[in-house]
């Protein structure tokens, strides 16, 4: 589904990935973890197409296709899904608005009729439900005035509206207390289906006892410095960073 | 040519015709208005309030004048029709600057005026002497003198005390000829103690022609009167209105002001309100939506002069291609307006790098313990949510379409009567878009 290859990222002029290389297959979730300023946020903003990065060499492959060719939009369209570590917020944008014309523009891509009020409704009602977001949504603008913990929901909210195949989801869990944690969590492992994939990109391995990762890649300094299955999570959280630095070297 | 000496010779050579038209409370104010006009003339740049509209400019070419009402043969209610049929209003139709027509379908309330102008002035010569040109201060500005100098017709709305008029009035300015026209409007709203009144003012081209519109309107707000005024500014793009709004506010009056300026050459809104007894609001919102070569200038005087009032003034406007604009608010807290709660706002948002806004929003305050702010932004779109939108798979255009219309949104959400709220949604909708947002009949041709 997804491949890295030799990726090196540079945010003006400084690089900050410094050779990834990262193969995800459908049905398989991969744990990201990595202390601050390892490259996790500018990983995930690379795969979803912001313009501030610079890709400077290597390449990304999605579904057959190169990646780093798309606009973010046609990314999207594709399935791909970034859960933002910082929501925006949009003031004026109701999140009806918002969800309807995201649900439409990707439709109209795969030469859909946009989808019918009844259908969009319940859809809302139903998606709502399985993430755990109490919030009511009408009249809301996107993310404005939300809590930390109702951001994160959002975006999972999202994530269960837009249905992708490879949902990114960058630092979900921080900000959120162990209820909402459990929340957003118990709505990624329903979504969880053998033809996509999800990318969990974390700080702490909590996250980690409520989504079982299969893979779990370390960051460092611009590196996947170690790849190995969800036990490295735990050994990470015992010994801390440092000893991935005495590894690296 | 001087445009000055031109209107005076104008207003010379026509004095008899012009006058013999117009009723004689209209003729009183004439000389005064001579005066200070041949001593003013047309404001220029050097003009602290006019620094960054070039007036001038506009104002130059060849325009014809009708000094008597237009002997149009059509009729105007056949040909126009309001695209906004589930609004029921008593229609007003204003043809050049002339009263044309009050659609009396429904029975207004007891004691209730709605007729031409210069009418009124015959017909109710005590309550119009009251209030006419006592509000619009000639000695301020040339085109308040030019305005008064010229004026012969336009609309008069009366509200008696207790009297609520439950649907709006509207009054629909047209213009209509077969060359460029010189049109000077003169309005007059009257809403004694304890009424209410919603007046909402269309503007429409018929013809392709460049029209000059010099408008006044004169508002006095009644003692706990409400008055909401509305106004769509939607002319051609060779046309140039200047309005000026005078509202004078009696003790515990409420008054609102929202309009949206769509197309028009240039559009100049001064606004100037009084607030003159204890515990008046004065809510003032604008929204411009302006590209090509239009200028939309809005100029805003709040004067507190009593104590525990409120005003609030916020105007949004993008800008694109060489569009440009101005923001210029003031609000005065005198002496003795203490408690006074003043706040003022001007966000702009320049979608080219031609594209110019200038704003300056002021505070003058004499008073010590008062609750006053003022802010102003000009920026671009927001490039964060731009990419957030777009990474849920909503196109480039669509996303800048959706913050766009967020922005503006903020302004059309404060209209109060719903149906005109989502024509006027629809409007703004397609402005944004680029569409052409016209009503039947108009004659609006982008580009």
């Amino acid at each position: 589904m997804l491949e890295i290859k030799d990726l090196h990222v540079s945010i003006d002029g400084r690089e900050i990935l410094k050779g990834i290389n990262l193969e995800v297959k459908a049905g398989e979730v991969h744990a990201i973890m990595g202390p601050n300023g390892s490259g996790k946020s500018t990983l995930a903003a690379a795969l979803a197409g912001k313009d501030s990065i610079e890709i400077t060499r290597g390449s990304i492959t999605y579904m057959g296709e190169n990646l780093l060719d798309m606009k973010p939009e046609d990314r999207a369209r594709k399935g791909l899904f970034l859960g933002f570590q910082y929501p925006v917020e949009i003031p004026g944008v109701s999140i009806v608005n918002f969800m309807k014309t995201a649900i439409n523009e990707q439709r109209k891509f795969r030469g859909l009729d946009p989808i019918s009020a009844s259908d969009f409704l319940k859809k809302m009602r139903d998606k709502k439900e399985l993430v755990g977001l109490t919030t009511n949504l009408a009249n809301r603008s996107v993310n404005e005035g939300f809590s930390g913990g109702e951001k994160k929901k959002n975006e999972i909210f999202q994530m269960a509206m837009l249905e992708p195949l490879l949902a990114i989801l960058d630092e979900t869990d921080s900000g959120l207390d162990i209820d909402a944690l459990k929340t957003v969590a118990n709505g990624v492992n329903k979504l969880r289906r053998k033809d996509n994939a999800t990318i969990v990109i974390t700080h702490y391995q909590r996250l980690l006892e409520h989504i079982i990762p299969d893979f779990v890649h370390v960051l460092y300094k611009g590196r996947i410095v170690k790849s190995s299955g969800k036990e490295l999570a735990l050994e990470l959280e015992e010994k801390g960073y440092e000893w991935m630095e005495l590894e690296a070297e | 040519m001087d445009i000055k000496q031109d209107l005076i010779s104008l207003f010379k050579q026509n004095t008899g015709v012009l006058e013999s038209g117009s009723g004689h409370i209209l003729n009183t104010y004439r000389e005064q208005a001579f005066r200070d006009f041949d001593r003013l003339g047309i404001p220029t740049v050097k003009n602290e309030a006019y620094k960054y509209t070039p007036l001038d400019k506009y104002m130059q070419g060849n325009y014809d004048v009708e000094l008597n009402a237009n002997p149009f043969k059509v009729d105007l209610q056949d040909i126009f029709k309001c695209d906004i049929p589930e609004l029921e209003t008593q229609v007003v139709l204003v043809l050049n600057g002339f009263f044309y027509s009050v659609n009396q379908a429904e029975q207004l309330p007891r004691g209730v005026i709605v007729c031409g102008l210069n009418e009124a002035s015959e017909r109710y010569p005590d309550l119009f002497n009251k209030h006419y040109a006592h509000y619009a201060d000639t000695s301020a500005d040339g085109l308040v003198a030019l305005n008064t100098l010229f004026a012969q017709d336009g609309v008069f709305i009366y509200v008696p005390k207790n009297t609520v008029v439950e649907k709006p009035i509207q009054i629909i300015n047209l213009s209509h000829s077969y060359k460029n026209l010189r049109i000077t409007r003169r309005n007059l709203v009257v809403a004694e103690e304890n009424s209410q009144v919603n007046v909402v003012v269309c503007d429409h081209t018929l013809c392709h022609q460049s029209y000059l519109a010099n408008s006044l309107t004169e508002i006095y707000a009644g003692k706990n009167s409400i008055i909401d005024y509305n106004r769509l500014q939607n002319e051609n793009n060779l046309s140039t209105q200047i309005n000026n709004l005078f509202v004078h506010q009696e003790e515990s009056s409420r008054f609102s002001e929202n309009s949206i300026s769509l197309h028009g050459g240039l559009i100049r809104n001064n606004i100037y309100a009084s607030l003159q007894g204890l515990h008046c609001e004065t809510n003032l919102y604008g929204l411009f939506l302006c590209d090509e070569k239009q200028h939309v200038a809005n100029y805003i005087l709040v004067d507190h002069a009593f104590p525990n009032c409120t005003s609030n003034q916020l105007f949004k406007g993008i800008l694109d291609h060489d569009a440009t604009g101005s923001f210029n608010g003031k609000i005065l807290v005198r002496k003795d307006a203490q408690k006074t709660l003043a706040y003022q706002k001007n966000n702009n948002i320049l979608l080219s790098s031609a594209a110019r806004m200038n704003t300056k929003p002021h505070l003058e305050i004499y008073a010590d313990d008062v609750k006053c702010s003022h802010g102003a932004t000009i920026g671009q779109l927001d490039m964060e949510a731009m990419f957030y939108l777009r990474s849920r798979g909503i196109g480039e255009k669509e996303a800048k379409h959706l913050l766009m219309y967020a922005f503006a949104n903020e302004i059309v959400g404060k209209i109060t009567i719903p149906v005109l709220k989502d024509r006027i949604i629809e409007l703004v909708d397609k402005r944004l878009r680029g569409e052409l947002s016209r009503c039947n009949n108009c004659d609006i041709r982008c580009a």
